[in-house]
């Protein structure tokens, strides 16, 4: 073999730091503990610590593999019949927007796809303000995504670590003196990672704020955070109502389990119609050399459930389970930290919602976690309650009251 | 007033507005020969019979779920795509210094290699490394380097008009004159949109000027197995690069080749110089990923790596491409056939030389707006047909077309 060159092209390269987040699950694995705990990457599990496939999606998947498609290219904007449903989800069924056609809602991949296009299409065309505001603290995979794109990023008060809740003064001050036509990034619930959301007299008051600032919704936890779909998309509504014309982004990763399947949404709502038939022209050309089209295995699936009223039916029961085994395990994990011994308030681990609980543990507490209890959680001591189950509670309180008396 | 105010009313993708176009065409006798998708003698989609048998295999499969894939993917998948491309016994493989990322279709692939040389190669973020894009090429190419930011993408000469076939001089003279380290995309097999590929000799002399000037070799495999029929044949030239001790890098997709074109399926080959290096290549290729889509989809990974771990369904999988190309040359051969018995003005011998899915005839802009609007046979600008779009069927009206146009419109 000859060789081009002594050097190699890539001599400079350095090598990348390890995911925060995803790290973790690759350290949870290669532990031979057998008490370990992968509290890391919100995945949802059930109370066998088990991944869980819906019993929805496997009857839409029968159903589909019944009907022998074929696997021609979808549009670049997605499946219709998914994007269509995807939006009805988010906004309601009757929603004036959608009823009058000046929401353009594209297909894309997952919840990470959907933000990286936003962040693109606003780099491009919201050339008025390049910085992005998202709260303190927000998932860490934000700020890549934007600065990636192009975008500035600023901050504003959220979470109170003297509480472990929303810090709604802090928050109100610092959105006041945000600069007109700047992006403000708002979790819509379920709020990444603290679990902290604000209570609907508070989003009231928060829409009220600011006329003139691009409103950003994340949605990522749609029916996962109080179990009711309407309710957990009840601020992004409400905004809309209130004249914003806001950007989305949607995952079914965890709604529906389907997290490698990569189904999102990435919607804009519009002045009118024909605003919203321009804007849909433009994500195309920032979609088609990312990735020409979306896959389709995922998005069928979605549509199919959203679409079959006894399916949707199915899911929305689906959702409300695992809603509700996350809310058990917040209780059962308090009582078990009070069996320990421990004094301090646990309060906020029931008070938070969504498949995050900010413990308020520090990072020495949370590497000793890790090094002496095999238990595996982000730096910033977020834990993922979905990683909790009956059997394993117990074991966690151990471990937490041990690094926190 | 609204933020989106001043937002353009983008043009739309040629080739989609084609396919538009053509579904909301009356015409009976209408014929698509615009999109690059494989069509049976029916002029239907056509789903692999082996594809249906693994499909089969994942929905039986209790064990299986829908949990995030890592970052760069499958690791199965991978591994066996990088096989494909490079070969089962390649030395390169056997010496630990071949990875990979699994991306969303032949686009992600592209896509994420891309990027990555804009932020690593030639120095940090130097947008201002050349690319060079055959002329002409894939209409997407040149918009998947500008996206990543390089500033300075340019053609380089390809096609030779006048005499249909390569103009290899025009080739190794910009080969020749490019910057040093600048970036060449090559397809790998049957080009697209010409279907015009370089020989052996030929590839060995493109091979010789990019390693003396240190260029940048980043292959597009869209077609491999469909251009000739066997996967080896069409790997020729990639694997002639790996033994002259390139690092490059190799867009694969398995859109055509597995029908999986909805499924996204593609990987990016990386070849560099040892272990080490490809490492830490691979672990800012997962920074780049995770700020786009995170982890790539798993049903269409999973799909191919069954196939092609399992003797049985990779034996199965190889006949099914093959049946496809023989229907590609089948329908050249005939083609050409028909042309020549009408006596058709011009030579029509490229049609059988060209190779793979697209033909480029040689009609003229003006012509083919003929063929569109009188015949109501859809084609690209270019002059760009897509082989399976024939059948025995609509053949006989397709050769006619093309004589009427030929010979009435210049």
């Amino acid at each position: 073999m000859q060789v081009c060159d002594l050097l190699s092209w890539w001599s400079e390269v350095q090598m990348g730091p390890p995911d925060p987040i995803l790290g973790v699950s690759e350290a949870y694995k290669r532990d031979t503990n057998s008490k370990k705990i992968n509290l890391g990457v919100g995945a949802y599990r059930d109370d066998q610590g088990k991944p869980y496939v819906l019993s929805c999606v496997r009857k839409a998947e029968a159903q589909i593999a019944a009907k022998k498609l074929d696997k021609e290219y979808l549009a670049i904007g997605g499946l219709g019949d998914f994007t269509k449903a995807c939006a009805k989800l988010a906004l309601g069924d009757d929603n004036e927007v959608i009823k009058s056609g000046r929401n353009i809602t594209v297909q894309t991949i997952s919840g990470t796809g959907s933000l990286r296009i936003g962040a693109n299409f606003l780099s491009r065309f919201h050339t008025e303000a390049r910085d992005v505001y998202l709260p303190k603290p927000s998932w860490g995979n934000h700020t890549p995504i934007f600065k990636d794109a192009g975008m500035q990023l600023k901050a504003y008060t959220y979470y109170d670590p003297k509480t472990c809740g929303f810090d709604f003064q802090g928050a109100l001050n610092d959105i006041s003196k945000i600069p007109e036509k700047s992006v403000i990034m708002l979790h819509a619930c379920a709020h990444n990672p603290t679990g902290v959301d604000p209570r609907p007299e508070q989003w009231k008051e928060i829409a009220d704020l600011k006329r003139n600032l691009l409103v950003f919704f994340d949605m990522a936890y749609q029916g996962f955070a109080s179990g009711d779909i309407d309710r957990d998309a009840w601020a992004v509504r409400y905004f809309i109502e209130q004249g914003h014309n806001i950007v989305l982004s949607q995952s079914f990763a965890k709604n529906m389990g389907l997290y490698g399947e990569r189904v999102g949404g990435f919607t804009v709502v519009c002045k009118d119609a024909e605003e919203a038939n321009r804007v849909e022209s433009q994500l195309k050309i920032l979609i088609r050399p990312i990735y020409s089209n979306p896959p389709m295995n995922g998005a069928r699936i979605a549509a199919t459930i959203l679409n079959t009223p006894d399916l949707y039916k199915e899911w929305l029961g689906e959702v409300h389970g695992m809603a509700n085994r996350i809310i058990t395990m917040r209780e059962l994990l308090v009582a078990n930290l009070k069996k320990e011994g421990s004094t301090r308030n646990w309060k906020h681990v029931i008070d938070q919602i969504g498949m995050f609980c900010f413990t308020g543990l520090k990072p020495e507490q949370v590497e000793r976690l890790t090094k002496e209890f095999s238990v595996y959680m982000t730096k910033d001591g977020r834990i993922s309650m979905a990683g909790v189950t009956s059997g394993n509670v117990g074991y966690l309180a151990q471990g937490i009251h041990a690094v926190t008396k | 007033m609204s933020l989106f105010g001043e937002v353009p009313q983008a043009t739309p993708v040629a080739v989609f507005k084609l396919s538009n176009d053509f579904k909301e065409d009356a015409n009976p006798k209408k014929v698509n020969l615009g999109v690059g998708a494989y069509r049976t003698d029916e002029g239907q989609p056509w789903v692999l019979p082996v594809v249906k048998k693994v499909e089969k295999i994942i929905v039986a499969d209790n064990s299986l779920n829908h949990e995030y894939l890592a970052i760069l993917g499958l690791p199965e998948f991978r591994s066996s795509a990088s096989k494909i491309a490079l070969g089962e016994d390649s030395p390169a493989i056997q010496e630990n210094r071949v990875g990979a990322v699994q991306c969303l279709g032949g686009t992600g692939a592209l896509k994420m290699g891309a990027e990555f040389l804009r932020r690593w190669y030639n120095g940090n973020d130097n947008t201002k490394t050349p690319v060079y894009v055959s002329a002409p090429t894939w209409e997407n190419h040149n918009a998947v380097f500008s996206n990543a930011g390089f500033e300075d993408i340019r053609p380089y000469k390809y096609w030779d008009a006048e005499k249909r076939g390569l103009d290899l001089d025009g080739f190794l003279g910009d080969l020749e004159s490019a910057p040093k380290h600048s970036i060449f995309v090559l397809h790998a097999c049957a080009h697209n949109p010409t279907g015009t590929d370089p020989t052996h000799v030929e590839w060995m002399q493109v091979a010789e000027v990019m390693k003396r000037r240190k260029l940048f070799v980043f292959f597009d495999s869209a077609y491999q197995g469909f251009a000739s029929g066997c996967l080896d044949k069409d790997a020729w030239a990639v694997r002639y690069f790996v033994t002259q001790g390139f690092e490059m890098f190799c867009a694969q997709s398995f859109s055509k080749n597995f029908g999986l074109y909805n499924e996204r399926v593609g990987n990016l080959t990386i070849v560099a110089r040892d272990s080490d290096n490809l490492k830490r290549v691979l672990s800012q290729m997962e920074k780049i990923v995770r700020v786009t889509w995170s982890n790539p989809p798993s049903q269409g990974a999973r799909l191919v790596a069954i196939t092609l771990n399992t003797p049985e369904l990779f034996a199965e999988w190889k006949d099914n491409v093959k049946t496809m190309a023989d229907r590609v040359l089948l329908m050249r051969a005939s083609l050409q056939a028909k042309l020549q018995a009408l006596e058709t003005p011009g030579t029509w011998d490229h049609i059988t030389q060209q190779i793979g899915m697209f033909s480029f005839t040689g009609l003229n802009p003006k012509q083919v707006e003929y063929m569109i609007k009188e015949r109501s046979i859809y084609l690209m600008a270019s002059g760009r047909i897509n082989m399976c779009g024939l059948t025995t069927k609509n053949i006989d009206y397709v050769a006619e077309s093309i004589h009427e146009t030929v010979v009435n419109v210049q």
